[in-house]
């Protein structure tokens, strides 16, 4: 099994679509080579999160996610 | 007791008001603050999105906070998800208490918290194209507020 990309926010318009999949295993690096500039330049800002099976990690730097793992990138959410 | 729901149709806070005094007999007071998507002319349509590992999880910890800071007798969240149009409810948050004191600060504690540290992402249609709605500096200065 694949790990599962979430894009949450404005980040599902720059990703062209909610989810992907990408292989396993996927750590920062591999993440963010994975989605390209405009997306890993948005997800390298400091304001993004990043949920690993609905836990947020408290650095994203640190990302080991394996086959089955589903992986939110989750942008600023918006005001009132 | 504690009720916390998303919902992704539309709803009448009164349908949840009624159960919710109800079943705290005895209250000396409810204080109830709904949210509707404010009628602008530009605005056509108004969309919420969440991710459903985080976000009723999330408000089911902001409604604990609220029992735990304030003397409550209960709390009740309500948030809607998708698509909505000027004048319909987006949330509602009540609360049952002895006294007023209580129940009026936690609703305030709990729309600071929902409004600007809950997992909801915003998006508004105007003139046919939708634009994604940012965070404000406003919203930190209200949760500044309470420490």
């Amino acid at each position: 099994m694949p790990v599962k990309l979430v894009f949450l926010g404005k980040l599902a318009d720059l990703a062209g679509a909610p989810e992907r999949e990408v292989e396993a295993p996927l750590d920062w690096q591999a993440l963010v080579g994975t989605l390209g500039a405009e997306l890993g330049d948005a997800l390298a800002g400091e304001k993004v999160k990043v949920a690993v099976n609905g836990a947020v990690l408290s650095d994203k730097t640190a990302l080991s996610a394996k086959d089955g793992d589903e992986v939110a990138l989750l942008p600023p959410v918006s005001g009132g | 007791m504690k009720d916390v729901r998303l919902l992704a149709e539309a709803f009448a806070p009164g349908q949840f008001l009624e159960p919710f005094a109800q079943a705290h007999p005895g209250l000396g007071g409810i204080c109830t603050f709904v949210g509707a998507v404010r009628a602008d002319e530009a605005v056509e349509a108004l969309e919420l999105s969440h991710y459903e590992p985080l976000t009723l999880a999330g408000m089911n910890a902001l409604a604990d906070r609220a029992l735990e800071r304030f003397e409550l007798m209960g709390i009740l969240i309500v948030h809607r998800v998708g698509e909505m149009r000027p004048g319909e409810p987006i949330v509602l948050a009540s609360a049952a208490a002895h006294h007023r004191r209580a129940a009026i600060e936690a609703v305030d504690f709990a729309m600071d918290h929902l409004k600007s540290d809950a997992w909801f992402w915003k998006r508004e249609k105007r003139a046919g194209a939708w634009h994604w709605i940012e965070p404000r500096a406003e919203d930190h200065a209200d949760l500044a507020r309470w420490g």
